[in-house]
This record gives structure tokens, C-alpha cells and sequence, in this order.
């Protein structure tokens, strides 16, 4: 008897997913990069295959500098990072300080608030006509260092970052158990030598993805050193305007950055990986360590350290809300208070309010469907194709906001698919940038989930496709609403493509306050970040509420 | 309506590692079967292979002379109880036993009917509009059971269902599920490695090991006559002996270790003197000689357990073996250092051949699929 061959390919619901979804990558992804990578290597005359893009960049100082720029100021960042956050992480975890949840609150606000949002508020404090700065002119008679440049993007970038790694540590050490330090002090071990021999070895890998976190989001910041930066540029800023440039016909250059950018970021994205991989440790807490009471100059110092750190990364935040409250005349601050920023920002700005909502809410559904599907084959249909679907989909997670700007709009500016200038390509950009959130976020949740619940759906009578939507996405939910959450802050928050995308009728929010701040028309710009800023608050309430959490994860 | 099902010829693959070689079995109209094996024998591959969770690589699966291996899962008709249970934990246990009866078109009236008894059946009505995680181990399981009966499917597969459960809730749970199956009458294939459970549920046993089923039989035939010293082994304890076969002047006999000789009158034909065999003893098939004649042994340990006391007894070979006596008489029980002769029930104990494969008592032979 012959046996019937049974391993005919039969489309079914979870292969079409699968393959839809791939698609959707091949097309605004892989298409573009490819795309970016073959315009890198072509000559602006004469379309011919060179080198020339990349030989000038290492040609001119003018140019190379700004990628020394560009590490010497991320690699700073990142230790005074890992400098302020980690002790922040170790006394928040290890002692008892008054008002911690509120301290808890306000930095994960700092984290969630644009960047360039500071540097705009720093130059409001501390630039040549910044408040601090002229307090202390005109009465105290003192000069003050210029805050325009490198010490600038330091002092921006610093605060702005270590929430991370206050976040990564204090996450890590709430899952180490007390009876380690414990164990450490029954055997004569303790203070700085315990932290050093028992604590640091143990939240070094978590160190090592928090500072690989920081590392990205400086390198490819581009609002703030834009904005603060003035003479030093780094490169994204580099990149942003040899595109933008009105000389025109450098796309084939700034082509060739981007591809430079990528090439960086892949290699530390590896490297890290492979660093971590190697060394992590399986931590379970039965008993997290508790937050003691500690008496006398310690309690103080300690104290003090928190106030003043995270004091200084919420300034920017305040001093945004308080300004949007000034009394405005054209662009000018008089004495007293107003809402007239709020007026005019209704009345000129408004359309970016409601473009903000409307692409973010858009590009939110769709973040949520791609997700938990996505998330679902990668789990549940595990194969190669899905282990390529899902490394592709985190791939975005690598690339500088504006390289993925410039990579969509250099890709969708011709036949066959025109959508530069269009919301949908806004909308592409923050599916693709944020939609790694939600498929870690589902993946997670469905880990925890038993496939047998599925099965027992499907052996009662209903096929795949009724049972994804009856039983599995509705146990997902939670999980992939707090992701999408998540994704939904960053999308409102976005800047650094959609500043390349927009047009004057796609300007979202973050766009507005970015093109308000180079018009130096403050005012406006506080009242928008103001509206953006209670957005997030407002977000963050309904995460916490919906995951029962007190923290998040980025 | 019950359905037989009927096994031709299964292979299962795993890449190229295959886990089922040809494998061919048929249960019978209601008949309540079990898979009983070690963890990673098979047995629950083969029953997700009857769901239509894991595929055929090759052979035929049919439930009364239809072929389902083209079927996907969900149009089987198959009510299966997972180990976990797998309750909706979104639904009441109300909505969870409604769920499957939804997609059937019945009557509003004829739904309800059936809701309402399955409810009292598994007696979980006065639960009915709680959400899961408000239930207990043994009542989760009893709504995963009515959940899979109330569709009335074609046959009923539970995967382990009372290994998350504790001891006494286990055999509760499983006095309830024989209950069940004999009212209901469908065709039930349950998978298992708790021996006990399995004999005390099944109307007939397949023991598997490493993919191939090494025996089919009741619960008593397969307790009392092995076909091999896994199966004699893996189903209640049995004590192994090497020993040889004798063929003289007062008929064929088993020598144990020692000498001692045992006249056997159901020993197949084909045995021959001094062949070297394994003889399976079970503890209870032993008892303390006052004959003088016996195997020759010390107390080692002694456990007294109320009805019978446990010895474990050293033999002059050094093996130590296994040995029960009822308590009836309790002047008999002896102490550690004591030395005794041990006989065994000849028409109890089973032989098998050198290497343990085949049993040597007429009559028993391997199950051949």
C-alpha cells in the first residue's frame, strides 16, 4: 500500500497572517533599506556605482567629526548615567525616603517627555537670555558658562537618560532576595565591599542593556543636539541637514550616513547582545530586599542625593508647564500670567493637536493587531519563517528615527508607491519604529498562557481563527494593552522621523513644539509640550491601572 | 452511538527522530482504554494524534471505518480533558460548559436540558456562575469534564487529567470520571503513568515503552501474566531472578538461584533444559517455608503496615528482594537478623526467556500490531 503523501502546503489562517505580515515588513522595511543601501553607493550625477559618498565623509573633518562628536558625547553620557542612576536605583531600593511613589512618578515622567523638550527648557533656564542666566548677571554680577554646545548636550542628555538606568537597576534588584546581602553580611561582608563584590556583579548585566538603552537613544537623538548643540554636530544632526538642505541633490550622501549609522548600531546592538548572553543570572526573590530606615548624616546625604538628581531631571518638565502659563506678547514673555499660548496655540496649532491624536490612535490599532499576531506565530507556530518575521520586526528597534525617515521617504518618494507628504507614511513610521513594544509585551503575556486552553477551544468545535479572537486575544489583552500603551507614549512623543515626514498639513505635536522652538516662539511651544506632557500623564495612569503595576519596562 | 477507533499502521515523526514506528491498535464501542506508560513513551503524542494537535506522518487513524487524518482538529467532534484542565479563565464555569454547545445548532430549550444535567452529572451546579480561579483543583476538573461530554462527542480523550490533583482527591476524582464514562457510554481513551489509576479505571490497558505498545490486556491480565519483565516490572513491583529451566524425570521445573526447584505445569512447550531464564516473583506471591525447602535468606528490613508487613530480604547472592505477608496471623512476623527460606506460588510466578523479552507461560504471547 502506497502512503499518501500528506505534507501538501495548506494556506491557513495562521500562514496567511504570517505571510500578510511579512509583507507588510518586505514593503516598508526591507524595500526601503534596500533601497537606501543601493542610493548610498550611487553617484548624484551620473547614478553610477561608487564609493564616493563614503570616502567623503572620512575625507573632510567637517564631516568625520561629527561621528567622533557623536561617541565622545554618547560615551560620556553613558557613564554619567550609569554614574547617577545605579546609586539613585541602589538607596531608592535599599532605604526609606519620604515621598518615594511621587520621586517614583516624576521619573518615569522625566523619561517619557521628548528630549529635545529639555533642551529647549534648559536654554529657557540657563541660555543667554535664560532666567538662571540673567538672575545671575544682573544681580550677582556673575558670568555663567555658556550652556550652547557640548556642555550642553551633556547636561541634557545625562538627565534626561539615567531614568533608564534607574529603571533597568532598580527593576534587577527588586528581584535579587535579601538573603544574598544577607549571606554576604553574616560572613563579615558589608557596605561598600558587599555592594562591590555581591551587588555590582550581580546587576552588571542588567547595567550592560540599561547603558545599551541610553547608548542608542543618544546616538540617534537628533532634536537636542539640534537644538543645544549649536557649532558641535553630531551625526544625526549631520544627516538631518545634508538631507533637509536646500542645496539639494545630497539624498545619495545623507544616504550614505544613514547607512553609516545603521552599520554602528548593528554592531553595538550585537556586541551587547553577545555580552549579556553570556553572562546573566537566573534570579528568584522570595523576599526582596527592603527599604530601611536609616538614621543620622546618612539619612541626609542620602536624601539630598535623591531631591537634587531627580529635581534636576524634572526642570525641564516644570518649566515648560510654567511657562506655557506666562503672559505672551507676540513671541515676548511680559509679567504676569495668561492662557494666551493655549488661545494661540488653538487657533494656529490646532490641526497638530488633532493630527497627533488621529495618527497616533491609527497607527495604535494597527500596532495592536500586527502585534498580537506577530507575537502569535513567533510563539505558538514557532519556525523559520517566523523567527525571521520576528527578528525583522525588532530590526526598527536599531535604527535612528531619522535614518528611518530618510529610508521611507528616499523609498516612497517615486513609483510605484508615492505616499511622501502623505499622513500614511507618518503612520508607517510609527507602526514600524514602536511596534516592538506590543510584540514584546504579547509574547510575554502568552508565555504564561497554556496552549492547551487553546486546544481544549479548538477540539470543542471552533477553528483557529474564531478560537485567536474568542479565547487567546482576550487573554491577551491586558498584556497587550499595557504594551500598547507604552507604544502609544512614544508614538505622541515621536520627533526625529517625523520632523523628516511632515509636511505643513501632516505636522504633528512634537513636530509643532520643535518648529515653535527654532522660531524661538516659547510660549507656544511650552503650551503645546504642556498638552503633550498631560497626554502622557494621563496615559501613564491608565498603564498603571491596567497592568497594576507601578513601573514600566522600556 | 458509540464509535470504535481504530489504529493502522502510525508513524509519528519528529524531524527525523521518530517517536511512533507502525503502530496498530482498535478499541472497542464505549470502551473506557488506557495508554499507560513512562513519561516520553508516546502515549501522549498518540492521543494529541487522535485530536488532530500533532500530525501523521504516516498510517491511518479512523473512528468506525472513517478516515480522519485529514480533519483539522476542530471538526473531530472530540470532547479531550486537559492536565492543566484548560478553563477559559475569562468565563464563568457556566459560559465555559456553554461554550462548545453554542457552535452546535440545537434549541434553546434542548441546550439548556443538556447544560443543566451535565451540570448535576459532574455535580458542579451550585458553582455554575463562578469564574474559575474562585474553584478548586478537583471542581476545575470536573468542569474541563462536562465541558467536553455536554458536546457529545464522537470519542472522549483525557491526557493525564488527575496528575495535578492530591492523593485523595485522585481517587475520588477517578471513581467519578469511571462513573461518568459508564453513564455517558463513549468510546474514552485516557493516557496516564500512575498504574494504579490505570487499573483501577480501564476496562482494558495498553503499555507502552519508547513508542511501541508492549501489551493490551484487562487490568488482571496484565497484573498477573507480563509478557516481558518491563511490563512485570512496570505495573506493581516484581522481584527478577536469574534463573534455569530443568526437564527430568518428575517433569519441567524453574531452579532459582541456590537450587531451589519449582515444578511448573503451564510453562510452554518450547523451553528446554537447562535454558537460562528470568524469573518474575511478585512480593506477595511468597511464602515463609516451614518445609525446609526454599530460597535461603536474612531479614534486612522489615515494615509493618498493618494489614501486611514488607520485608526486604537478603539473599546469600547478595540481592535484595522484596517480600509481603498478610498480617492474619500476627505471631509470624520476624525481625531484623532472622533468617528464612522462601517458596513461591508456582501457578502464580511468570517466566521469561534470558533477555526478558518473551514470556515463557503457555498461552502468553507479545501483542503483535
Amino acid at each position: 500500500m502506497k502512503a499518501k503523501s500528506r505534507k501538501k502546503f495548506k494556506l491557513d489562517f495562521w500562514t496567511s497572517i504570517s505571510i500578510l505580515s511579512f509583507l507588510v515588513f518586505v514593503v516598508f522595511l526591507i524595500y526601503p533599506m534596500f533601497s537606501l543601501f543601493i542610493q548610498s553607493f550611487k553617484d548624484v550625477n551620473s547614478g553610477k556605482f561608487t564609493l564616493d559618498n563614503f570616502a567623503m565623509f572620512f575625507s573632510k573633518k567637517y564631516y568625520y567629526e561629527t561621528l567622533k562628536n557623536s561617541f565622545v558625547v554618547t560615551i560620556l553620557v553613558t557613564i554619567l548615567a550609569i554614574v547617577i542612576g545605579a546609586p539613585l536605583a541602589y538607596i531608592m531600593t535599599t532605604t526609606k525616603i519620604r515621598f518615594k511613589s511621587l520621586i517614583e512618578v516624576l521619573i518615569i515622567l522625566s523619561v517619557l517627555s521628548p528630549p529635545f523638550i529639555g533642551a529647549y527648557s534648559w536654554i529657557l533656564l540657563l541660555g543667554r537670555n535664560g532666567v538662571v542666566t540673567k538672575f545671575l548677571t544682573n544681580t550677582l554680577g556673575i558670568k555663567v558658562p555658556s550652556i550652547y554646545g557640548f556642555t550642553g548636550i551633556l547636561l541634557v542628555f545625562t538627565l534626561k537618560l539615567f531614568p533608564y538606568i534607574y529603571m533597568y537597576v532598580s527593576g534587577a534588584l527588586k528581584k535579587m532576595d535579601a538573603s544574598l546581602g544577607e549571606a554576604a553580611e553574616s560572613l563579615g561582608c558589608s557596605g561598600i565591599r558587599k555592594v562591590a563584590t555581591i551587588i555590582l556583579p550581580l546587576i552588571r548585566p542588567t547595567i550592560l542593556a540599561g547603558s545599551l538603552l541610553v547608548f542608542m537613544n543618544c546616538l540617534a537623538d537628533f532634536g537636542t543636539p539640534m537644538l543645544i548643540g549649536e557649532g558641535y554636530r553630531t551625526m544625526p544632526v549631520l544627516i538631518y541637514s545634508e538631507f533637509i538642505s536646500e542645496v539639494g541633490g545630497q539624498a545619495n550622501f545623507a544616504a550614505a550616513l544613514s547607512v553609516l549609522m545603521i552599520l554602528i548600531t548593528s554592531v553595538i546592538f550585537i556586541g551587547q547582545k553577545y555580552l549579556v548572553n553570556k553572562k546573566s543570572y537566573v534570579m528568584s526573590s522570595l523576599r526582596p530586599m527592603e527599604a530601611k530606615k536609616i538614621k543620622g548624616y546618612k539619612n541626609v546625604l542620602a536624601h539630598l542625593y535623591v531631591y537634587i538628581v531627580v529635581g534636576l531631571a524634572i526642570i525641564p518638565q516644570a518649566t515648560v508647564i510654567y511657562t506655557s502659563f506666562l503672559k505672551t506678547r507676540g513671541s515676548m514673555f511680559v509679567k504676569g500670567f495668561s492662557l494666551n499660548s493655549y488661545k494661540t496655540v488653538l487657533n494656529k496649532l490646532g490641526s497638530s493637536i488633532a493630527n497627533t491624536y488621529t495618527y497616533g490612535i491609527i497607527a495604535i490599532l494597527i500596532i495592536v493587531l500586527l502585534g498580537m499576531f506577530i507575537s502569535y506565530v513567533s510563539v505558538r507556530k514557532k519556525n523559520t519563517f517566523t523567527s525571521l518575521l520576528d527578528t525583522i520586526t525588532m530590526f526598527p528597534y536599531i535604527i535612528p528615527g531619522s535614518v528611518l525617515g530618510i529610508t521611507l521617504l528616499l523609498a516612497f518618494n517615486k513609483k510605484p508607491l508615492v505616499l511622501g507628504g502623505t499622513f500614511i507614511i507618518i503612520v508607517v513610521v510609527y507602526v514600524i519604529r514602536r511596534l516592538p513594544y506590543t510584540i514584546r509585551s504579547s509574547a510575554a503575556i502568552l508565555y504564561q498562557l497554556s496552549p492547551s486552553v487553546e486546544e481544549a477551544s479548538i477540539s470543542l468545535g471552533y477553528s483557529p481563527m474564531k478560537t485567536f479572537f474568542k479565547v487567546t486575544a482576550v487573554m491577551m489583552l491586558p498584556g497587550v494593552l499595557s504594551g500598547a500603551i507604552l507604544s502609544w507614549i512614544t508614538v505622541i512623543n515621536e520627533l526625529s522621523a517625523s520632523v523628516i515626514l511632515y509636511t505643513g498639513k501632516t505636522r504633528t505635536m512634537s513636530v509643532a513644539i520643535y518648529t515653535e522652538v527654532i522660531r524661538a516662539s516659547y510660549g507656544t511651544a511650552a503650551a503645546l509640550s504642556t498638552i503633550l506632557t498631560v497626554t502622557t500623564i494621563i496615559s501613564l495612569l491608565i498603564f498603571f491601572k491596567l497592568s497594576g503595576k507601578k513601573e514600566i519596562s522600556l | 452511538m458509540s464509535t470504535t477507533i481504530k489504529f493502522k499502521n502510525i508513524v509519528k515523526k519528529y524531524d527525523d527522530n521518530v517517536v511512533i514506528p507502525k503502530l496498530s491498535l482498535e478499541i472497542d464501542k464505549g470502551e473506557f482504554f488506557t495508554l499507560l506508560g513512562p513519561s516520553g513513551c508516546g502515549k501522549t503524542t498518540l492521543l494529541r494524534m487522535v485530536a488532530g494537535f500533532n500530525s501523521i506522518e504516516d498510517g491511518e487513524i479512523s473512528f468506525n471505518d472513517t478516515v480522519i487524518n485529514d480533519i483539522p482538529a476542530h471538526k473531530r467532534n472530540i470532547g479531550m480533558v486537559f492536565q492543566n484542565y484548560a478553563i477559559f479563565p475569562h468565563m464563568t464555569v457556566y459560559q465555559n460548559v456553554e461554550y462548545g454547545l453554542k457552535l452546535r445548532k440545537l434549541g434553546k430549550e434542548e441546550m439548556k436540558k443538556r447544560l443543566d444535567d451535565i451540570l448535576k452529572v459532574v455535580k458542579i451546579d451550585t458553582y455554575k456562575d463562578r469564574l474559575p480561579d474562585k474553584l478548586s483543583g478537583g471542581q476545575q476538573q470536573r468542569v474541563a469534564l462536562a465541558r467536553a461530554i455536554v458536546i457529545h462527542p464522537t470519542v472522549l480523550l483525557m491526557d493525564e487529567p488527575l496528575s495535578n490533583l492530591d492523593a485523595k482527591l485522585r481517587v475520588e476524582m477517578r471513581t467519578a470520571i469511571r462513573d461518568i464514562q459508564k453513564k455517558v457510554g463513549i468510546t474514552t481513551i485516557y493516557v496516564t503513568h500512575d498504574q494504579e489509576e490505570a487499573l483501577a479505571v480501564s476496562d482494558r490497558i495498553a503499555i507502552m515503552n519508547q513508542g511501541v505498545i508492549q501489551q493490551i490486556g484487562t487490568p488482571k491480565e496484565i497484573y498477573t501474566r507480563p509478557v516481558n519483565t518491563f511490563v512485570a516490572t512496570f505495573i506493581g513491583h516484581s522481584n527478577l531472578f536469574e534463573g534455569k529451566i530443568s526437564v527430568d524425570k518428575d517433569g519441567t521445573s524453574v531452579v532459582f538461584p541456590g537450587g531451589y526447584k519449582v515444578p511448573m505445569t503451564n510453562l510452554s512447550k518450547k523451553v528446554k533444559d537447562k535454558e537460562n531464564v528470568v524469573i518474575s516473583v511478585r512480593p506477595e506471591e511468597f511464602s515463609i517455608s516451614r518445609s525446609g525447602k526454599g530460597i535461603k535468606g536474612t531479614i534486612h528490613f522489615s515494615t509493618f503496615l498493618g494489614r501486611y508487613v514488607n520485608y526486604e530480604v537478603k539473599l546469600e547472592n547478595g540481592q535484595v528482594i522484596e517480600v509481603s505477608q498478610d498480617c492474619s496471623n500476627h505471631d509470624d512476623i520476624y525481625n531484623t537478623g532472622d533468617s528464612i527460606l522462601l517458596e513461591v506460588d508456582s501457578n502464580r510466578i511468570n517466566v521469561f526467556n534470558e533477555l526478558g523479552v518473551e514470556s515463557l507461560i503457555d498461552g502468553v504471547n507479545k501483542y503483535e500490531s
